[in-house]
């Protein structure tokens, strides 16, 4: 019975330990190794070509330290990870950004604001033509996501409100074959599965998409805060990485867009095609009048507002402002004391002045 | 000496043993959520039992800032119905095709190497044929169930009625029954309480089917819930649904067993008590 308890309480210790463990990598710290997730997306494919091509290894090595990009399958899971401190960095949306680490506490700062969807997500309706037929039908979509952030938008274009319709939660794998079931009706999605659909359906039509709402669906690469502070060479290794390949894909050259679009599961045509409907910032001066524009604050206060009316901007939030956010130039949204999304110029604006 | 494996614990000792490793999964979550929130207030992971308790006050007793329904309720209901409707349905085939495959030597030989291999196709694999067949409606969902629990039920049904001795086959032909006196007569009652023994058996494997249904397309349901909040993380709504699925599919399958107990004392006679 001693050694019953004996070896309980080691065991409890041990425990103890590991979970330990796996919460102090929320700590800050000076360090040299670093893991960033990423998932398949049109506008994140130069960061797995950089990675493979050792530009990402080239540049961790200016700046002394070595970093990992780690390719997620779930995008979701992707950003779940990193709330829960198991990655440095994570590519994702403005909105995710906001509901699910800043909504979670964790302090992020949006380094790198790569592109915008510029036609990425649309609103299919089966048989019908004209955006007003969707009242009454019901709506496919990843419920709480960034398309129904979009649908609520398109909605909002033509005097009808998420009441007029019900919304059908759908897991984005299953949409291209959700598509062919007769009930399904209308549906929000995204690139490759919006192209896919359209090419297949005679009877999808396109009566909205994102290019309506430019920049307003916002693809990032985000840092830990904390991490940046103490680490800024992630940061400055990163952006020169990405602006590298930035350099190549605006030339064209038809190598590296072989590479991505293999590696989204594509050819080089279907991956122009999805760029098309990409606003990218390929030259990093671009990347810095986007990010202090404005429009910036005005955008992320709307998705605010939406993620709050749909009750995920975290327990407890009394109001939209609850979260504050830091935008470049000083200028700020929301509670001032709880600020956890930050945007900053302050990399691409190196990478622009060719100070990386 | 006594050997260890005649020492019984006394009344009180089993009680003690038996919640002991519920305590010590409760004393490890509460040490480690207590280490994480110490470290970020926010963090969802691991949530405190306040936040719990906010989360439930929030789900099951006020009404949705959109909708003004209960959620949990709904939930509650709608997954329910869903659950009760596909077992029953799958129950049913059961009896209508495991007792016949049992029963009859030449359905037997063509039919039960098709329902085994049918048994082995994993539903969640063919999917998108699903859609199409079912739609993605209400249909689909039940659909799902009975096509994931029904044949696991009649190749037990099949089994047992296979089982049954031939002496009283052939007692009851001698007592000049005809092959549907004897199903009516012989066979129903005894694999009847075995149908319900296997229901208990399969309706974990009909959880699973609901929530990954309730995954796929839904606009309400507990799997539907657990998946739209996992995108953010909401364990605080996540672990009390999970709880609440438990208890519900323990109460389900006590209820089932009392039931047998109940209505076939015969079957249970022997067996170690409830």
């Amino acid at each position: 019975m001693k050694h019953f308890f004996k070896s309980t309480s080691k065991f409890l210790v041990a425990t103890t330990l590991v979970m330990g463990l796996s919460t102090s990598s929320l700590m800050a710290e000076v360090k040299n190794k670093f893991q960033v997730s990423w998932t398949i997306y049109v506008g994140w494919m130069p960061w797995d070509y950089a990675q493979q091509k050792g530009i990402v290894d080239k540049w961790a090595k200016k700046y002394d330290i070595e970093i990992d990009l780690v390719q997620v399958n779930d995008y979701i899971e992707s950003i779940n990870q990193y709330s829960a401190g198991k990655f440095d960095g994570c590519l994702m949306t403005n909105m995710d950004a906001l509901t699910i680490p800043a909504a979670g506490g964790i302090d992020s700062t949006a380094v790198i604001m790569g592109d915008f969807s510029n036609g990425n997500d649309g609103l299919i309706l089966k048989d019908k033509k004209s955006l007003a037929d969707i009242k009454g039908q019901k709506v496919n979509l990843v419920e709480l996501s960034v398309s129904h952030y979009f649908l609520a938008r398109a909605l909002e274009s033509v005097n009808l409100s998420e009441k007029d319709i019900t919304v059908v939660n759908t897991s984005d794998a299953d949409m291209v074959s959700a598509y062919s079931s007769d009930e399904v009706t209308a549906m929000a999605t995204w690139n490759p599965q919006l192209s896919e659909i359209m090419t297949n359906n005679k009877s999808a039509n396109l009566v909205y998409d994102s290019s309506k709402i430019p920049g307003e669906i916002i693809d990032m690469l985000v840092i830990n805060t904390e991490t940046l502070k103490d680490n800024p060479k992630l940061a400055k290794a990163l952006t020169g990485a990405w602006f590298e390949v930035m350099a190549l894909m605006k030339k064209g050259d038809e190598k590296a867009l072989t590479f991505m679009a293999e590696a989204s599961g594509t050819d080089l045509a279907g991956y122009k095609s999805q760029l098309d409907s990409t606003m990218m910032f390929y030259d990093a001066s671009d990347a810095v009048t986007f990010a202090v524009s404005p429009d910036l604050p005005e955008t992320m206060k709307k998705v605010s507002e939406f993620s709050f009316d749909h009750g995920i901007l975290g327990e407890g939030a009394p109001n939209a402002e609850f979260i504050g956010m830091e935008f470049p130039g000083g200028k700020t949204f929301g509670d001032t004391n709880n600020i956890k999304l930050r945007f900053t110029e302050t990399y691409v604006k190196m990478a622009a002045e060719g100070k990386l | 000496m006594k050997r260890f494996m005649n020492l019984r614990p006394s009344r009180g000792a089993t009680l003690f043993l038996g919640l002991l490793p519920f305590i010590i999964v409760a004393v490890f979550y509460l040490v480690a959520s207590d280490m994480r929130l110490s470290e970020n207030p926010n963090d969802k992971l691991l949530p405190s039992m306040a936040s719990f308790s906010e989360a439930i006050d929030r789900m099951a007793f006020t009404p949705s800032k959109r909708t003004g329904e209960i959620l949990f309720i709904g939930d509650t209901v709608s997954s329910l119905e869903r659950l009760g409707l596909g077992v029953l349905i799958s129950a049913v085939l059961a009896m209508l095709i495991g007792i016949p495959l049992g029963f009859i030597p030449f359905l037997r030989a063509g039919l039960s190497p098709f329902v085994a291999a049918f048994s082995m196709v994993p539903p969640m694999a063919i999917l998108p044929i699903l859609f199409i067949v079912f739609g993605m409606g209400e249909l689909a969902k039940v659909a799902l169930i009975v096509i994931g629990v029904t044949p696991l039920l009649v190749r037990d049904m099949q089994q047992r009625v296979s089982e049954i001795p031939v002496e009283q086959l052939i007692k009851a032909q001698t007592l000049g029954g005809s092959s549907w006196t004897i199903v009516m007569r012989v066979v129903l009652p005894q694999v009847f309480p075995r149908l319900l023994d296997a229901v208990r058996i399969t309706l974990g494997t009909a959880w699973i089917f609901l929530i990954s249904a309730e995954a796929i397309a839904a606009t309400e349901g507990l799997g539907y819930r657990i998946f739209l909040v996992r995108r953010y993380m909401s364990m605080d709504v996540i672990l009390p649904y999970v709880a609440w699925i438990t208890f519900l599919a323990f109460l389900f399958d006590f209820a089932l067993k009392k039931l047998t107990y109940k209505l076939f004392p015969w079957y249970t006679a022997g067996k170690e008590g409830a």
